[in-house]
């Protein structure tokens, strides 16, 4: 028994500790609600577990999160290519349009649904994870919620149609039912994005003794945060789909390289590729100078900052040490963050310094999540130019393996910038749950054992990642009518 | 007034989910179930049937959780903190009903691959109603004590009583019983097949009045307020109606008036939860959450109101379009 309970305060620290390199601070729930249950043991163990259930909570929030925005972030790109390639066929006739639809319309519907289920997950978490967040911010933002449901609803009905309804329906119907899956997801994306800003941007309430007055839904919906947090997002959601499935196809171009089909595909995903990049760059320069006047302890944790200081350094890399307030073997660009925060190289930038340590959030998973997103989007459109420039020197890209090759090599990058993007914002928030309001902390649940959804909901969705994976695939490799 | 109209549009949305999500997770039992020489037959009859509605017919449920934390944002945080568990489980069903039926849809691969998604995908539609009644039947109990915001009983209190566990095996029945009903006619060309859907409507039609009977009699101890609710003047006359319904659908289903039956099983089951929810009213979690005391702000609830009007102009149209191709007469002509 002595030796179980030592075993398990070692797996307890453990977890304390890597929870606290990845996910921040781990602050205890200030007084405990409930006498400490059930699993711990160990006299003082009490504190560990409630430790532990706060980081198995925003750990299962984050796995959830992280799952689940693949494939919403698919379900607002593949449908705007669906719809493109319909349209195309529609007004071309050329039958490998069509082949394209209903190819794409296939690995859809199983991203969809995933993306139906998992979201679904989301909406009850928000509650079983963090109550006495949504008992005061139900009220608040329930609004976008109530809104992306509706969005989702359409998207759901037409998605049905233009799956099941190929021989239902005319084919320019078809084709609208398309261009609405379209629409509702990406205004899905946009609501749910708005309840997110109002996170990072509260407005629309007053706070005090605990409790929210003079509520307003409407300027909580229009928080100064939401506009540019949502075209990042549906910029970020276009850029990962739209490379991603270049990259599936530039990879089948390469064993296949007389298929017209492929060729097509390319064709359409680059062509969205080409105008979603450049402009996630002018929205991420937007949202930077929006995030350096709402959360300047974000904007300073993205960049290492840690001095207030005009003509500001940009740091690349390197690695930020809190303690020190220092940041070892980062490429420093002289001035390049107040030019970045301000359009400015003179502008003062605040730094961590002016922010007690306790609201500072995790210097270093922010800072390199930043950085890892910037450089992912940075590869991606250097592959771009590239291809840019070899279709200006002699009209065809996509004879140059190399080029495909690239393609395929940096496909998944823009996944990788959405999921550290999202982790520059959510982990750059901490310790707050509404920033400057409440704490993550004090919305947890009381709940304990959350190791068991958190290690139960992992393994699924590893296992439905696969299998995804794996039918994908084969949607693929099926050979061509 | 406003609270209590967001309350009746939860309550509609909720028929509405049982009605066409619940048919969707009896499909699934029956896929489960399926056995015979047409085994195979009954299988694909059921994903044919599910297949274009089954995702729309789940948004349902979440617009319930978003009206309910939106209109009743307090009573959002009480039930999914001392549900906590049933509602985990409950997801970890729907998640996986969801991904495993749309697996089993586009795996090329056939026999036993298939079998295998089919097994889960049916499994999980038994799992995840029978939590949804449960954690339904755990509201009415009173043993769910909050004040303040905070659940004083725990996160055992309700839930794993008899009278909540009966609820659950109600639902499980209740939906059985809508989804062979249904797949009358959704098999109406087949009459071999639609008769075997024909007799699942009756066997579970059948079963569902002792389950009934056991639910009635386990709320007298389990849910108290609820049983009290039932002996007030207008309990005798829904349960009159839903006997009527319920009998109506009995005997068209025997004489194969199976039009006639879907009418009346889809009366029954209104009837049966607007009982449920008359007995209920107005508490949210019995005893201490209530529609009035639950409700957020005049703001939030005419906005959310004018909000689902809108949506309900987009909404409605849409899904009536959905309906009329794939469950309507022109199904006919294909």
């Amino acid at each position: 028994m002595f030796l179980y309970q030592n075993i398990r305060l070692a797996i307890q620290n453990t977890y304390g500790l890597v929870g606290t390199f990845f996910l921040g601070h781990g602050h205890p729930p200030s007084p405990a609600p409930a006498p400490c249950a059930g699993l711990t043991i160990y006299r003082g163990g009490c504190k560990l577990g409630l430790v532990n259930d706060f980081l198995f909570a925003r750990s299962l929030m984050a796995m959830s999160l992280a799952f689940h925005i693949i494939f919403a972030a698919m379900g607002v790109g593949m449908p705007l290519l669906m719809a493109l390639a319909e349209g195309l066929f529609l007004r071309t006739k050329n039958p490998v349009y069509l082949d394209l639809c209903h190819r794409w319309a296939k690995g859809t519907a199983i991203l969809f649904a995933v993306g139906a289920v998992s979201g679904t997950v989301l909406s009850f978490e928000l509650g079983l994870l963090w109550p006495k967040f949504m008992a005061g911010a139900g009220a608040i933002i329930g609004m976008p919620f109530s809104f992306e449901g509706f969005a989702f609803f359409t998207e759901a009905i037409f998605l049905g149609v233009f799956l099941y309804g190929w021989n239902r329906v005319p084919p320019l119907a078809h084709w609208l039912a398309g261009v609405m899956v379209a629409v509702s997801g990406m205004a899905s994306a946009v609501f749910v994005v708005t309840a997110n800003a109002w996170m990072n941007a509260p407005a629309g309430f007053k706070f005090a003794g605990g409790t929210f007055t003079d509520i307003d839904p409407v300027a909580a919906m229009l928080n100064r945060a939401s506009f540019h947090e949502a075209h990042h997002m549906v910029l970020a959601a276009l850029v990962a789909t739209s490379f991603m499935v270049a990259a599936v196809h530039a990879f089948l171009l390469l064993r296949d390289p007389a298929s017209a089909f492929h060729r097509a595909a390319l064709g359409l995903a680059l062509g969205l590729a080409g105008v979603s990049l450049p402009l996630q760059f002018l929205s991420g320069d937007a949202s930077a100078r929006t995030d350096a006047i709402l959360q300047p302890a974000k904007l300073a944790a993205m960049e290492a900052h840690f001095r207030t200081e005009t003509q500001a350094p940009l740091l690349v890399g390197g690695i930020p040490d809190p303690q020190t307030m220092t940041t070892r073997g980062a490429l420093s660009i002289p001035a390049g963050l107040s030019f970045l925060a301000a359009h400015d190289t003179k502008a003062k930038v605040t730094g961590l310094e002016d922010f007690p340590r306790d609201l500072w959030p995790n210097v270093r998973v922010v800072h390199w999540a930043f950085d890892l997103m910037v450089g992912s989007a940075l590869v991606m459109l250097a592959v771009l130019v590239w291809l840019g420039a070899l279709r200006l020197r002699h009209g065809r890209p996509l004879e140059n393996k190399t080029a495909l090759r690239a393609l395929v090599a940096v496909g998944p990058l823009g996944f990788v910038a959405l999921e550290s993007g999202w982790v520059v914002t959510e982990v750059g928030r901490q310790p707050w749950i509404i920033y400057g309001v409440m704490r993550t902390s004090e919305a947890v649940t009381p709940m304990r054992g959350l190791i068991v959804p958190f290690s139960v909901f992992t393994l699924v969705y590893v296992v439905l990642a696969i299998i995804v994976a794996v039918l994908l695939r084969q949607q693929f490799l099926e050979p061509h009518a | 007034m406003l609270e209590l109209i967001i309350a009746i549009v939860i309550l509609l949305s909720l028929i509405i989910y049982a009605l066409l999500g619940g048919a969707d997770f009896g499909g699934g039992m029956w896929s489960l179930l399926a056995f015979g020489p047409r085994a195979r037959q009954q299988r694909d009859a059921i994903a044919d049937a599910l297949a274009p509605i089954w995702e729309a017919n789940h948004v349902w449920l979440i617009l319930i959780i978003v009206l309910l934390f939106t209109g009743f944002p307090p009573a959002f945080a009480g039930m999914m903190t001392a549900l906590n568990i049933p509602m985990m489980a409950m997801l970890l069903g729907i998640v996986l009903r969801g991904s495993m039926f749309i697996f089993r849809q586009y795996d090329l691969k056939e026999g036993a691959v298939r079998r295998r998604w089919n097994t889960i995908f049916g499994v999980a539609s038994f799992l995840t109603p029978f939590f949804q009644g449960l954690t339904l039947g755990a509201l009415a109990t009173g043993q769910i004590r909050i004040e303040q915001g905070r659940v004083l009983t725990g996160f055992f209190a309700g839930w794993l009583t008899p009278f909540a566990l009966a609820c659950g095996v109600f639902a499980l029945g209740l939906f059985a019983f809508l989804a062979a009903t249904y797949l009358t006619l959704d098999t109406r060309d087949n009459p071999v097949l639609q008769n075997d859907f024909r007799l699942r409507a009756l066997a579970s039609g059948l079963a569902l009045a002792p389950i009934a009977w056991i639910v009635f009699v386990t709320s007298k101890e389990g849910a108290p307020a609820m049983y009290h609710g039932l002996t007030r003047w207008w309990a005798p006359v829904l349960l009159a109606w839903t006997s009527v319904c319920a009998l109506v659908a009995l005997a068209a289903l025997w004489r194969r008036r199976f039009r006639l039956a879907r009418v009346a099983a889809i009366g029954q089951v209104t009837f049966i939860l607007a009982g449920w929810a008359l007995a209920q009213y107005p508490n949210l979690i019995t005893p201490d959450v209530t529609v009035g005391n639950a409700a957020a702000p005049e703001r939030t609830l005419r906005l959310l109101i004018m909000a689902l009007g809108f949506g309900a102009l987009v909404l409605l149209p849409s899904l009536g379009y959905l309906f009329y191709l794939f469950k309507g007469r022109a199904k006919r002509a294909v």
